[in-house]
């Protein structure tokens, strides 16, 4: 069970280095190697300035939903509290009206 | 709290429902909200996806997004006959208005925190009062 929760850790932030790659080109992110990683914590919400998170923003949302179709934790996002709030919101409605999944099997 | 509020409502209409229906649906819908006085901001058709899940063994479905502003009386009539419609798959209505306002509020706040900082844009702190590290400069311009 253990074995396998860290699997799935290590998907998470590799979806996450790659969402933050594609977005703005490489930020200062060095020195990993160990088997945990500190990276900086940045809200990418807060650095854009979003006071709205849009639930049909689908290609926002995607970024925070890994396969399995739950939200993106905090501590792998990074996110501020605030933001973390508005997208689980947003992710919920959008869950609600069939724009996102609540399980996949 | 007076004051109107605002409203988002998305719904999805049946995939069997070709292009005039959903418009006509969206008209009836929409001649619902005027009659029980709220105005409508925005009608915009989505189109047709994929859903996520099924809903009654369909998989995919026209998307329709109404943005209205009234009192609240119109949203319980309209959710009423989308229940009550059996070409509406899905609704949800979220409401905006409470959160454009912490948008604001959001934006004031970063505005202000923004002029605090000194020989940043130190103007508008001086002149509303609240920063008591307002630049010198202000201080001479005033007096």
């Amino acid at each position: 069970m253990s074995a396998n929760y860290e699997d799935r850790n290590r998907n998470y932030e590799d979806r996450q280095r790659n969402y933050e790659n594609d977005d703005d080109g490489d930020r200062g992110r060095g020195g990993r190697g160990g088997r945990r990683m500190h990276r900086r914590r940045i809200c990418r919400f807060c650095i854009e300035k979003v006071d709205i998170i849009d639930f049909k923003d689908l290609r926002l949302l995607s970024n925070y939903v890994p396969e399995r179709g739950k939200i993106l934790p905090r501590r792998i996002s990074g996110n501020c509290a605030i933001h973390q709030r508005m997208l689980a919101e947003a992710i919920k409605r959008a869950r609600n009206i069939a724009l996102l999944p609540y399980t996949t099997d | 709290m007076a004051g109107l509020r605002q409203y988002e409502v998305l719904f999805i209409v049946d995939p069997g429902a070709d292009d005039d229906e959903v418009a006509k649906i969206t008209d009836t819908f929409k001649q619902i909200i005027t009659d029980q006085g709220g105005t409508i901001t925005k009608a915009e058709t989505l189109g047709r996806r994929q859903l996520a899940y099924e809903i009654l063994r369909k998989k995919e479905g026209t998307f329709v997004d109404i943005e209205l502003e009234g009192s609240g009386k119109e949203i319980a009539e309209l959710e009423r006959r989308m229940r009550v419609n059996d070409r509406i798959l899905r609704y949800l209505t979220v409401r905006m208005d409470e959160e454009r306002q912490r948008a604001e509020k959001f934006k004031d706040k970063r505005a202000r925190k923004a002029a605090k900082r000194p020989f940043g844009a130190g103007q508008s702190a001086a002149r509303r009062g609240t920063s008591d590290f307002a630049p010198a400069v202000d201080d001479a311009s005033e007096g």
